[in-house]
């Protein structure tokens, strides 16, 4: 799957913030912190929030969709998943050019490897990998990312 | 920091956060675009995910572990940087990362190094394990 993923700005500075990172390198054009990197940069993990451009994001309320989350109720299991947990198992980047604000990222999305384990805590665990390709508005490849994903049978405790 | 003046066995190591609070992943949710209730939502967490308490998003903790790194070596860019998820982590830990120089060599663009990193919470248990490879800072590139 293909969608787009703009790199604004104030979506780079509110995600500097969540991680409480302050360094003008992710937002202040004029800083020597930036200008040693040829300007504003986007953070080393920001592409994780191409989640919010992504039509299929499973874990962002859709209206008129049941969201299992807690309301009047407790909330429901995820239909996907049964009565264990999706867990993110590993991640991994690759940057080939810098991502700056004002890109225009194009998002490709393809299944990887998967393969089961057997564990005395969790059950039958499910590994997923899942390949993504970040490509920018002249036509670059930026950025390569690998996310491993365990489905687990039963929930893991710390 | 510049990349030249690392040598192998350098290492550094920082809090990067203490006491986390459950603030801290609703900014994270809505920075990332991840509403996993799991991370927000302690009814759902606890009720129906069955943890005791809503467990941190995994990215945060990588993102968090990012910050040793492009903090220590601030002259240098990314260009590999990856993490196991080992250990939950929870509203109320404190993370230290520490950062070692496994490698220090000579690419074709100048100097490279890698990293290995490790993040621990606050009774030594390890949350992440990870490497990162450094090259020269970006210039004008991507201008």
């Amino acid at each position: 799957m293909s969608f787009s993923f703009p790199v604004e700005a104030g979506a780079v500075l509110m995600f500097a913030r969540a991680l409480g990172d302050l360094d003008p390198r992710w937002y202040d054009e004029a800083s020597t912190a930036a200008q040693v990197h040829g300007g504003v940069l986007a953070p080393p993990t920001f592409v994780a929030s191409a989640a919010h451009f992504d039509p299929d994001w499973p874990y962002r309320p859709h209206p008129g969709v049941p969201w299992h989350g807690s309301g009047r109720g407790p909330g429901f299991p995820p239909p996907a998943s049964g009565s264990g947990t999706s867990l993110h198992a590993e991640q991994h980047y690759e940057y080939h050019r810098p991502i700056r604000p004002g890109d225009v990222l194009t998002v490709d999305r393809e299944p990887g490897k998967r393969w089961e384990k057997q564990s005395a805590r969790a059950g039958t665990l499910r590994f997923e990998e899942e390949i993504t390709r970040f490509t920018n508005q002249r036509g670059e490849l930026v950025l390569t990312a690998i996310r491993v994903r365990v489905v687990t049978e039963r929930p893991v405790e710390g | 920091m510049r990349l030249e003046e690392l040598t192998e066995g350098d290492s550094h190591s920082q809090v990067v956060v203490h006491d986390l609070t459950r603030t801290q992943l609703v900014m994270y949710a809505g920075a990332s675009g991840d509403f996993n209730p799991l991370h927000t939502d302690e009814v759902y967490a606890t009720q129906v995910a069955g943890y005791d308490k809503i467990i941190a998003h995994g990215q945060l903790t990588m993102g968090l572990t990012a910050k040793v790194v492009t903090g220590w070596v601030d002259e240098a860019d990314l260009s590999a940087f990856g993490v196991r998820f080992k250990n939950q982590v929870w509203p109320g830990d404190t993370l230290t990362v520490s950062a070692t120089v496994t490698s220090v060599t000579k690419g074709p663009h100048g100097p490279e190094a890698e990293l290995a990193l490790s993040t621990t919470n606050q009774d030594g248990v390890e949350v992440v394990s990870g490497y990162a490879r450094l090259r020269e800072a970006w210039t004008a590139e991507g201008r």
